[in-house]
């Protein structure tokens, strides 16, 4: 039934050991890169969603429903297949002649704007969960609305959605993957291109999901630290 | 010009869209099925099950749905001792991974289901199956359909990853026509709108069935 010839030495023989820590690298610093851009794009549509103003809601509504509803592998092929020419032509050039990691790029912003839909629903949530008397008493007191957010209610709703922002992110690391199928080597991308060479797909594809794993595992270990540090009181918690 | 594109190709592409159900029905099914056992595995007073069922979900959520479908892709020709095609190994591949998604949203229905009514219903001599079919989970789905209803736009969503394995579904068959066309700005801009209307109309038909349901659930 099992003839296959187990070779493990794929995952650390030369060149093909140093392409695979090669693709960890890439899945890491894409997935942080879209991170940090998701975060910033999903805190300014949520607090957009909570505007007095109808227009901002309707487009912050509008932005989440969009790229939540719409496969991020579908979103992935726009920004790498479709954008560039919908650039003027000089830019399109510059774009493929310059940029040696265009499908890095388009990838990297693909999965920050898709992961923003998420984050922003995240810090919604948690703005919701910010009593009301916190925003009254912060206006009362005489702060504008900006510094009401910035002072007052955005790190108490910061701290209520640590939780979900690392399942998010986690989300995040994951999806990271997708980006293979416009020729991004990181992890996943990388297992599949040694097969490519060695046939042996399947030690690679289960190192990776050790890669995934373990690193998932780490992330929920920091993070149930930090969440401990970071509760605010009185809150109710989760259950252990 | 711009529709043109579609417009040719739009039966060819349309086409694909069967598959795409086709992934999704049964992954649905599959996944609901086995996450249902994975479910109540979690909530089992008996260790070892307990135990194996949790590793089974959490190595499974830990995991990118693509490298999943790579990964039977590569063995399930190896233990079967031929290959079985796209098609099968995709179906494992979405079932084992959607199952670990539905085991928790299983378990949590379950949980949110009063301690009360399962006493009163052992108390009136049912065995453990009988209460978890006739008390248990009938309770528990209705505490658990908005969230299968947005796993399932997730689950629709995610079959276009059948893609990396050359299945034939709707993203394989825009994405065929645009290297033969190269018109890729209408063409995505197509198959956004065509999952966009079906992800969208389900969810508001979902949130429209809970504000009639409203009240009575709890």
């Amino acid at each position: 039934m099992l003839n296959y010839d187990f070779d493990w030495s794929v995952l650390w023989r030369e060149p093909y050991g140093r392409m695979f820590v090669d693709g960890i690298r890439t899945t890491v610093c894409l997935s942080l890169a879209s991170w940090t851009i998701a975060v910033l794009i999903g805190l300014f549509i949520a607090v957009c969603r909570m505007a007095p103003s109808r227009t901002a809601r309707l487009l912050g509504t509008a932005y989440v429903e969009i790229f939540r509803n719409v496969p991020l592998l579908v979103q992935i092929f726009f920004w790498y297949f479709a954008v560039p020419s919908l650039l003027p032509r000089d830019m399109e050039l510059w774009l493929y002649r310059r940029v040696t990691n265009l499908a890095a790029c388009a990838g990297a912003v693909s999965l920050a704007v898709y992961t923003a839909s998420r984050v922003a629903e995240v810090f919604r949530s948690g703005l919701l969960a910010v009593p009301q008397g916190q925003y009254r008493a912060a206006f009362s007191t005489g702060l504008s609305r900006a510094a009401a957010y910035r002072h007052v209610i955005l790190p108490y709703a910061f701290r209520i959605s640590l939780p979900l922002l690392t399942t998010e992110f986690l989300t995040c690391f994951k999806n990271s993957a997708l980006t293979m199928t416009i020729g991004v080597m990181e992890a996943t991308g990388m297992a599949n291109y040694i097969d490519s060479f060695t046939f042996h797909g399947l030690e690679t594809t289960t190192a990776a999901s050790f890669v995934y794993l373990g690193t998932s595992a780490a992330v929920i270990l920091a993070m149930t630290c930090i969440e401990k540090k970071m509760r605010i009181p009185g809150m109710i918690r989760r259950k252990a | 010009m711009a529709d043109h594109v579609i417009l040719k190709n739009l039966q060819f592409m349309l086409g694909g869209l069967a598959l795409t159900f086709e992934l999704a029905v049964i992954a649905l099914a599959g996944g609901l099925l086995w996450g249902t056992i994975l479910g109540m595995g979690r909530l089992s007073s008996i260790r070892w099950i307990y135990l194996a069922t949790s590793i089974y979900v959490h190595f499974f959520r830990s995991q990118p749905l693509i490298l999943v479908i790579f990964w039977f892709y590569f063995l399930v020709p190896i233990l079967v001792g031929k290959p079985l095609g796209a098609f099968a190994s995709a179906i494992i591949a979405f079932v084992l991974f959607e199952a670990a998604y539905f085991a928790e949203i299983v378990r949590g229905g379950v949980q949110s289901v009063p301690g009360g009514q399962v006493l009163a219903a052992r108390a009136s001599g049912l065995s453990y199956f009988q209460v978890q079919r006739h008390v248990v989970l009938p309770q528990a789905l209705r505490n658990m359909v908005p969230a299968l209803a947005t796993q399932s736009v997730v689950l629709f969503q995610d079959t276009s990853l059948a893609y990396v394995i050359g299945l034939r579904e709707f993203l394989r068959r825009v994405n065929l026509v645009d290297s033969r066309e190269v018109r890729s700005v209408e063409l995505y801009l197509f198959a956004a709108a065509v999952y966009f209307i079906f992800c969208f109309g389900w969810s508001l038909a979902n949130r429209r069935l809970e504000r009639n349901r409203g009240g009575n659930s709890c």
